[in-house]
């Protein structure tokens, strides 16, 4: 939460053991892919790239605006990222930012690293990539088209990255979906829009200037399509998944009950997945209204540790001279 | 008439340690024109951004009768602007327009008078051509123009620069000077282009470590050897 | 940017950066392994890194307050405290409404947060007696991919001056974001104001890009080829795989210890 200002870097110890590992596995995976796929493209190009165009997005992630009060909207740079260099290649960006941060600002656990990377860099890229080429093919005869596409990617990255977030919280039994789900998925909805305003901004910048810069430019028909489709549905199962988990919090336990995780955990000499606490209220009104007091307590914490990394930011900018 | 800048006993001190302002007394009429000199690290850009409330150190600092305070920031930004050594850092918009245009929409003017100081400051600085331009492709020369012109907008009753010849060639050089001598405003330019404080600035403040060492007439000071040699200028 | 490592002639600075990396991860895995409750364990966890920040002579108090930043967090595990699935819970009236608060629950969200704020220690102690490149060149040893390094490398090397030119953009903009009088409603508009961040950005992704063109320039005249330096296997000496093997041991006690304590 320090520098970059938002509230998707999981600290370790909120995720349990089977989660954590979880993440990491398939984060190695797809980064893995990243890897191979960027070599190909790129060829020698390749770490100069992304080792300056890092830098510029960790860097960019000072960018603020003030939103009210002594509150600002920062950067997280995934649609951008995927929009100048394409998915892949977006993806080795945003790890090594996310590494980084992750090492040596600890912002976000080494443990959680693997969840982390897999919210941000692949969720938050695969996402923008299928949004942002869906729309630029919906609204390709509009001259407002990229903008739009640019906006609604920018603004998916964040809000999905966050259901994501959100329901890996869950899974590791530290907070429960109906809570999670909501407050995850509001406050991101709004930092989202953030997002999605600065990155149109860079857009009708970078248009201006080097068009020919902007990798995914215009909807083209070689499109990556295993990105397209993939990103597509991670975004929709992560929307669907996420209402129902939050309404139906005994479901995520009877998944994994029915996947034998409940009978293996037990084999060992504690459950790696913690009871799944409910934070039942009995009058359901009053559950809706501490849900509430909840999720406004959250808020205010986020909005006090982003106002605390503005702080930071700006003590920073008065020691440069 | 009064002082415009009255810097009253500045200090100031890095949040590393390092002290790059001692005991800074400065008094600034309207309409002059000052060279600020030292070699690198005289602490003349800390000064700079004392005017304008980036920096706040020990002492005080009042531009036309007012401190330099926090609550008067909003205010003191429309009077004195800065003009930054890398125009690049300065231009961060698609259009010239839109680049000259922030100051005035920041201060909510409305959109007929917006376009009208943005039309303005271009002919002040003579890039009135350039409005739909974009920053980026301009020469070195017309990006120092257009900087100076998204301060002009703001209608500032200061100036201040940052080495403003530095990276210019001969001719851009020259014009760049022409065009500071049209412009009306008080100005204070750190540099280390003794020519240019020659040619445009009577008076000159010479920095050292943190300290004024000479100030004085340009002529005097610069005809002056052995005092320019000790603080680094030659 | 916040300082990180911290110059200090310390046995920890000294030490092989390898060995530090892979204790931190064993820490912080045997750490999250333990189980609720497990009071006992976690002092000692606390211990260890109150010891290492002593024997790298880092001041405690700061690294106790840097730790606290990850846990605004925390809040998010605040509805355990309110759980009425976890055993014994209390119901407690406050005004007419009835409110349950589980010691189950509160005992998971303190264990939850003592660890997480145990481990960002860890990993703090960690970055700040190692220096980055040192960090890097191990990390490569323990098999992580030579372009992450790379990367990583150069990422590192213009993290200042790209965030030095962030600086000086932003500070021309306050510059200009003065107020003209008294009665304007000055700022422009929201919508204005993101557009102009965006602006800033695209400037700075634009210039940063042209940037690499000319670092990748500058490495192809040094000879570059694309071939990444994979980095010379140095075996540990006997002392340092003594001291890794010692303070895994010792990690594994801890965790069987809270296993037998805690739950």
């Amino acid at each position: 939460m320090l520098l970059s200002s938002n509230p998707m870097h999981i600290p370790d110890g909120f995720l349990s053991v089977l989660v954590s590992l979880g993440m990491w596995l398939i984060s190695a995976v797809i980064i893995g892919i990243a890897l191979r796929k960027t070599k190909d493209e790129l060829g020698e190009r390749e770490v100069p790239l992304m080792g300056v165009l890092a830098a510029a997005i960790f860097a960019g992630q000072m960018l603020n605006f003030s939103v009210a009060g002594g509150t600002s909207g920062h950067l997280l740079g995934a649609a951008i990222a995927t929009i100048l260099v394409g998915p892949w290649a977006a993806i080795l960006v945003m790890t090594s930012v996310i590494s980084v941060q992750a090492l040596l600002f600890q912002d976000g656990g080494i443990l959680a690293l693997g969840a982390n990377l897999f919210n941000m860099a692949i969720v938050g890229v695969f996402v923008s990539y299928a949004v942002y080429n869906l729309l630029l093919r919906l609204f390709k005869k509009q001259p407002w088209g990229i903008f739009a596409a640019g906006f609604a990617a920018a603004w998916a990255s964040i809000f999905i990255a966050s259901l994501a977030c959100a329901l890996q919280l869950a899974l590791s039994g530290t907070s429960p979906a109906n809570i999670t789900v909501p407050t995850m998925g509001a406050i991101h909805a709004l930092i989202g829009s953030g997002e999605g305003l600065i990155t149109t901004g860079a857009l009708f910048f970078l248009l201006a200037t080097r068009k020919d810069l902007l990798k995914l430019g215009e909807a083209s028909p070689t499109s990556n399509k295993s990105i397209l489709i993939g990103g597509s549905l991670i975004g929709l199962t992560l929307v669907v998944l996420s209402p129902l988990a939050s309404t139906h919090p005994d479901g995520l336990e009877w998944v994994a009950e029915q996947n034998g995780f409940i009978e293996h955990a037990k084999a060992a000499a504690y459950t790696l997945i913690p009871d799944y606490a409910i934070p039942g209220i009995t009058n359901p009104a009053l559950a809706t209204i501490a849900a509430g007091i909840l999720g406004g307590v959250i808020v205010f914490a986020v909005a006090y540790g982003i106002a605390r990394a503005e702080k930071r930011t700006a003590q920073q900018e008065s020691l440069q001279e | 008439m009064h002082p415009i800048i009255e810097i009253n006993h500045l200090s100031y001190t890095y949040p590393d340690g390092k002290q790059a302002l001692r005991d800074i007394c400065l008094s600034v009429m309207p309409g002059e024109k000052i060279a600020l000199v030292g070699a690198n690290g005289a602490g003349k850009s800390t000064l700079l951004l004392h005017l304008n409330g980036i920096f706040s150190g020990n002492g005080s600092i009042q531009i036309q009768g007012l401190d330099v305070h926090k609550k008067n920031l909003g205010q003191i930004r429309a009077l004195v602007g800065v003009v930054f050594q890398n125009p690049d850092d300065q231009l961060f918009s698609p259009t010239v327009f839109e680049d000259v245009a922030y100051g005035p929409i920041y201060q909510g003017l409305d959109k007929a008078a917006v376009q009208a100081r943005v039309l303005q400051a271009l002919d002040r600085v003579h890039m009135g051509a350039y409005a739909e331009r974009n920053p980026y492709h301009l020469s070195e020369g017309e990006k120092k123009r257009i900087a100076i012109a998204t301060v002009l907008s703001m209608q500032p009753q200061i100036l201040v620069f940052d080495e403003p010849t530095a990276g210019l060639d001969p001719r851009a050089r020259r014009e760049f000077i022409e065009l500071l001598h049209e412009l009306p405003q008080t100005m204070l330019i750190a540099t280390h282009d003794l020519r240019l404080a020659e040619t445009l600035t009577p008076r000159m403040i010479v920095m050292n470590q943190g300290e004024i060492k000479a100030d004085g007439s340009s002529s005097q000071i610069l005809a002056d050897e052995d005092l320019l040699f000790e603080n680094g200028l030659s | 940017m916040p300082e990180l490592y911290i110059v200090r002639n310390s046995p920890i600075h000294r030490l092989d950066a390898r060995l530090k990396v892979i204790f931190t991860l064993a820490f912080i895995l045997s750490l999250s392994l333990t189980p609720f409750r497990a009071w006992a364990a976690y002092i000692l966890f606390l211990t260890i890194t109150l010891s290492i920040a002593l024997l790298s002579r880092l001041d405690m108090v700061t690294l106790f307050k840097r730790a606290l930043l990850a846990l605004p967090f925390a809040l998010a595990a605040l509805p355990l405290i309110f759980s009425t699935a976890l055993p014994h819970s209390l119901w407690i009236n406050l005004s007419g409404f009835q409110v349950s608060i589980s010691p189950e629950g509160t005992a998971r969200f303190a264990s939850i947060a003592l660890k997480a704020w145990i481990s960002v220690q860890a990993a703090i102690l960690l970055a700040a007696t190692t220096r980055f490149p040192d960090l890097l060149a191990a990390l490569q040893r323990l098999k992580v991919p030579a372009v992450f390094i790379a990367i990583s490398g150069l990422m590192w090397r213009y993290l200042f001056v790209i965030s030095d030119e962030v600086s000086r953009s932003l500070r021309a903009r306050s510059s200009r974001s003065g107020a003209a009088s008294a009665s304007l409603h000055t700022g422009g508009s929201l919508f204005w104001r993101a557009r102009v961040t965006g602006g800033m950005a695209g400037s700075l992704f634009l210039r940063s890009i042209e940037r690499s063109d000319r670092v990748y320039a500058a490495m192809l005249s040094r000879g570059y080829t694309g071939e990444l330096p994979t980095g010379d296997a140095m075996p540990f000496s006997r002392t340092e795989r003594g001291i890794l093997v010692l303070g895994i041991l010792l990690l594994i006690l801890l965790w069987l210890l809270a296993i037998l304590s805690g739950g």
